[in-house]
């Protein structure tokens, strides 16, 4: 490839053609200010805070979204860059609502750090902000239009990388905003509250409906027994918002903290994973042996479940019937946990905390009460328990690693990886695997199915069949495998899905992070797996003392009952 | 009332079938969206796309209905929302601006007995702006419908509105 010489700021850089100014600065550490960039996003060039000067040039340029041109002379720190970038700050805060005290985003808003970079003290322009109500009406995801900056992130990945389009640009020049069609609720248009448009808002625009106060309510009245259940997720990310680095595994710790703020029980969502890997293997291999509807795909991501609802009910019986891990602890806490340990369900108050804001709106669908009440009372995100740490003022940081209580603190690695794209699929691989043959596994990583990729797909032998998997992650990639499917075109046996780039790591209620930190995430929970004592999920003693003592055997009658659910053909909203 | 229930259900199959003729005649590729959606337009008497429509079109191309709306919200020359026959789109771009399009708005808005971006109790007129229509020698200038009015005073703008009135009777 060509190479450019350019010079930034007196210092001279050789760069492949077609890089920007502003990758071209970096390279030698010369930092750049950005609003509307977003490393794993297309360019967008809409904010221009960025804009350099160029010699030779009467206007400035955009460094984000300007090639180098060889010969080219660049100045990023002058008297006049520095002005201009203040006056479009300034432009910027005429048009948005700066209540920075109260705001969510307070102390990690890009626009709030940018301002204070640039010594902004005052606004020279009239405000034209609108105040607009705040739109909450439904269980997951809250706008601020009075926040946003419409730098198009938000757009970008629920167009191009869910390939849902629930939001778009609406309206021309100064009346533009991002916005459904007609203006109309989320609750009313084809939204699966995955939350990716929360994870990339440099602002306050678009958030989780927090539902901290319900918990703290709930630990503070002596009647209520409150137990909580913990995603694989949240161990491996909770602690970037401490300073940790990315990647850190906090579960000792997170364990402790909720002990200490009066949770009566302290769970682990990996055993209801365990629990899952159990019935969905099993059905998997009914629905292979009876001739049943194949391939399967999996069911445990409720962003994906609201997606198929929305776009493909037709091939909603290719799902597997099982709820999700979040679901089955809350049907099994109020049942079998009330009645061993010998408490009145009513008096139960199950906590979630979970990588995803989906998980909201899955807590309350209708049909997710088969214990008699509302199985999963209350889902906090990683974010938000990040908050409810703070708030309690308790130093996470110098907490003593603590274990999950018992019963449903005993996991496995396989439960662990749930939270990585292709952990179910590699879980229940070990499962099925030595269920059909009888036989150990021997080499129980199937690393084919690891990593970022968006589609991935593998062979494996499990005694007379091939079984033919494949695994996706992002709901674009979902849309591409269940065309495959109507065209005939997908001879898979199972398939899991996960509506989040990443898989659960990279969720919607995660700790904002790029695909760089995902990574790293990821890594995190191989090593959790390959830590733990047992990394399958029918070695789990418990889960055999739960089938002995309860729901007698996998696809049972309890199970059935409990664990198992239906879905909803949701195409006509 | 079951027989309105059918009669209803007849109507919204007959708007299904002639919007999807329209996409079929012009193609069915989501690069034909404008096209489509100026078409679709066209046949209404009202100057607008109803959200039924938009909806048979987000799906028939396969693009979001937010995406569709984006779209037809950004161009002025599409409207979302109810128009009168004849749309008096006033030009507020620069030439126009300096050459008065504020004063031709108050004007049109009295003559028709309306503001901005209503519609005439007999369904008419509608006022709106618009952004430029090339007309920046005659400016202040409107456009009505397919027509361009140029160096509007008071006097002309009273006797455009008379004489498409006069037309309709």
């Amino acid at each position: 490839m060509k190479k450019i010489n350019v010079n930034i700021n007196g210092i001279d850089v050789v760069v492949p053609e077609g890089t920007t100014i502003l990758n071209a600065a970096k390279k030698v550490h010369i930092d750049i200010p950005t609003l509307c960039y977003h490393p794993d996003q297309k360019i967008k060039g809409s904010c221009r805070v960025c804009i350099v000067e160029v010699e030779g040039q009467s206007t400035f340029s955009a460094a984000c979204c300007t090639p180098v041109r060889n010969g080219m002379r660049i100045k990023t720190n002058t008297k006049k860059v520095r002005e201009a970038r203040k006056t479009i700050l300034e432009l910027i805060l005429a048009d948005h609502n700066c209540d920075c005290l109260t705001c969510i985003r307070n102390g990690n808003c890009e626009l709030q750090i940018l301002c204070e970079e640039h010594n902004i003290d005052t606004i020279s322009f009239d405000k034209v902000v609108k105040l607009l109500p705040i739109n909450d009406k439904n269980p997951a995801i809250v706008r601020d239009e009075s926040k946003c900056i419409k730098c198009g992130r938000c757009v970008e990945v629920c167009n191009e990388v869910q390939g849902i389009g629930a939001i778009y640009n609406i309206n021309r020049s100064c009346e533009m905003k991002i916005g459904t069609a007609y203006d109309k609720e989320l609750k009313n248009v084809k939204c699966t509250y995955c939350g990716q448009c929360i994870n990339v808002c440099p602002v306050g625009a678009i958030y989780e409906k927090s539902n901290i106060d319900e918990v703290w309510q709930a630990l503070e009245d002596d009647n209520k027994h409150v137990v909580v259940q913990m995603a694989p997720a949240v161990r491996v990310s909770l602690g970037e918002k401490f300073g940790m680095q990315p990647g850190s595994i906090v579960t000792g710790k997170i364990v402790s903290f909720l002990r200490k703020i009066g949770f009566d029980k302290v769970f682990d969502t990996n055993f209801t994973a365990d629990l899952t890997i159990i019935e969905e293997g099993n059905e998997l291999l009914h629905r292979i042996n009876n001739n049943g509807k194949l391939p399967m795909i999996t069911s445990c991501s409720p962003g994906w479940i609201r997606f198929i609802e929305y776009f493909y009910p037709e091939l909603l019986d290719h799902l597997s019937t099982c709820k999700s891990p979040q679901q089955m602890f809350g049907a099994l806490a109020k049942t079998y946990y009330a009645e061993k340990f010998n408490i009145n369900p009513e008096n139960i108050v199950v906590v979630s905390i979970m990588p995803c804001t989906a998980k909201k709106a899955e807590a309350l669908r209708e049909e997710m009460s088969d214990s008699g009440y509302q199985d999963i009372d209350v889902v906090l995100t990683t974010r938000e328990l990040a908050r409810l740490i703070k708030q309690s003022r308790i130093r996470i940081e110098e907490l003593k690693e603590e274990d999950f209580d018992s019963p449903f603190g005993i996991t496995t690695g396989a439960a662990a990886i749930f939270g990585a794209t292709g952990g179910v699929m590699e879980a229940a691989l070990r499962t099925v695997y030595e269920e059909v043959t009888g036989e150990e596994l021997k080499n129980i990583d199937f690393k084919n199915l690891r990593g970022i990729n968006g589609f991935k797909e593998g062979t494996v032998k499990v005694g007379e069949i091939d079984v033919k998997v494949a695994v996706v992650n992002g709901l674009k990639n979902a849309r591409m495998i269940l065309e495959m499917i109507k065209q005939g075109k997908a001879d898979y046996h199972f398939i899991e899905v996960m509506c989040c780039p990443g898989g659960c790591i990279g969720g919607g209620g995660q700790p904002r992070g790029t695909n760089d930190i995902k990574k790293k995430r990821i890594e995190a929970i191989y090593k959790v797996d390959i830590q733990s004592a047992i990394r399958k999920s029918h070695d789990n003693p418990v889960i055999k003392t739960l089938y002995k003592e309860f729901l007698t055997k996998p696809l049972g009658y309890k199970s059935h009952k409990l664990l198992h659910t239906h879905y909803k053909d949701r195409s006509d909203i | 009332m079951a027989a309105k229930n059918v009669k209803e259900g007849e109507v919204a199959m007959n708007m299904d079938k002639r919007i999807i003729k329209i996409i079929e005649k012009i193609g069915k590729t989501s690069d034909k969206l404008i096209e489509i959606l100026l078409e679709v337009q066209k046949q209404s008497d009202e100057n607008y796309i109803t959200e039924k429509e938009l909806k048979i079109i987000s799906k028939e191309l396969r693009i979001p209905l937010s995406k569709v709306y984006g779209v037809a919200s950004f161009y002025s020359m599409l409207s979302t929302k109810k128009r009168g026959k004849y749309v008096v789109q006033i030009c507020n771009s620069a030439p126009c601006y300096v050459k008065n399009s504020k004063e031709v708005a108050k004007f049109f808005e009295a003559a028709l007995g309306i503001k901005m971006g209503e519609i005439t109790e007999d369904g008419l007129f509608s006022l709106e702006f618009t952004s430029c229509i090339g007309a920046c020698d005659l400016a202040p200038a409107v456009k009505i419908n397919e027509e361009i009015y140029g160096n509007l005073d008071r006097d002309k703008i009273y006797k455009i509105i008379d004489s498409l009135r006069k037309e309709e009777k």
